[in-house]
């Protein structure tokens, strides 16, 4: 399956999804005003995982900063992935949040009651 | 002579100017077009300048967040006097006290939008900590990305974050439209 490294900006993400290495991750700041745009490949790249996903699927949260229309987004894939476990798959999202972030660990713990998918917590201090 | 008096005028403006600026600890103060290269302008200005003072990093991430969110606000919604004016057009100020920081901001909206979004702001003051994750909640799982590319959850957000209430007025410039003011403040850490 097609590999994605997209480096991060000051406003977008670093976006790693490399199948075959089962690395999944999104990390940086996400703050476009066009999260549509900045997302298609990546929304893209998810439906084509979810044809035929990994066993086990880890997907890693690293953000430092996102906007609202981000968190839309993010709550999107999400349920992308709560499709791929109620298709039987095992999936666990690795939401890292800053010590000094309690914002970020709340915005995870929203996303936790919204989305049927187990959230690993962990914290960093940089 | 005119001349002379004319530039004398600017002087003596901006000296007012920089004079009242510093009265009132004001850090950053614009008028114009607000676009998303102007918003990483000065979210990432207000950013190094935080850097350099001796506020915590949550305080520094919340001033940084809530600056995106009002900025974005004003580059997504705000309406022009005239209707051939396309620009999305406001005023952005950002000081700080002893208490807290405070970002201001003011943009021409429509009469017919007003209800609205006073019905949002109302709503989102009348709100606690919980009630404000349960409506964020909501509205996250209800909203589609606008065309514009807001998720109509940015009020909420800035609640969130800061947890102030919000402060706003309309000022009615003509029968089409008026002048929305909002202010929010961070606390500052102690």
């Amino acid at each position: 399956m097609e590999v994605i490294n997209i480096n991060g900006t000051e406003d977008t993400p670093q976006v790693n999804l490399d199948k075959d290495n089962g690395i999944l991750e999104i990390s940086g700041r996400s703050l476009p005003e066009d999260v549509n745009q900045f997302y298609e490949p990546i929304l893209d790249w998810i439906d084509k995982y979810a044809e035929e996903p990994l066993g086990k699927t880890e997907f890693t949260f690293k953000l430092e900063y996102f906007n609202t229309a981000s968190s839309k987004i993010i709550l999107d894939i999400l349920l992308k992935f709560e499709e791929i476990v109620e298709k039987g798959n095992d999936v666990v999202i690795k939401w890292h949040y800053h010590e000094e972030e309690e914002d970020m660990l709340e915005a995870g713990e929203e996303y936790a009651d919204i989305v049927d998918i187990p959230f690993d917590y962990v914290v960093y201090t940089d | 002579m005119t001349k002379i008096n004319e530039s004398q005028g600017f002087l003596d403006f901006a000296y007012q100017m920089y004079k009242s600026m510093k009265a009132n600890e004001i850090n950053l103060v614009y008028e114009g077009e607000v676009t998303q290269d102007i918003t990483k302008t000065f979210t990432s200005l207000t950013e190094k300048n935080l850097a350099k003072t001796e506020e915590s990093n949550s305080v520094q991430r919340k001033v940084f967040q809530v600056m995106v969110e009002c900025l974005q606000n004003i580059s997504k919604h705000a309406d022009s006097i005239c209707e051939e004016e396309e620009d999305r057009r406001g005023i952005v100020m950002v000081s700080h006290g002893e208490e807290s920081y405070n970002i201001i901001t003011g943009n021409v909206i429509k009469n017919s939008k007003v209800p609205e979004l006073q019905n949002i702001l109302d709503l989102v003051n009348s709100l606690d900590k919980e009630g404000l994750s349960s409506l964020f909640k909501k509205q996250i799982k209800e909203s589609r990305i606008s065309e514009k590319g807001g998720a109509g959850l940015g009020l909420i957000d800035i609640a969130k974050k800061t947890g102030s209430k919000l402060t706003y007025e309309f000022k009615e410039l003509n029968e089409q439209v008026s002048f929305f003011i909002l202010t929010t403040s961070i606390k500052r850490s102690k």
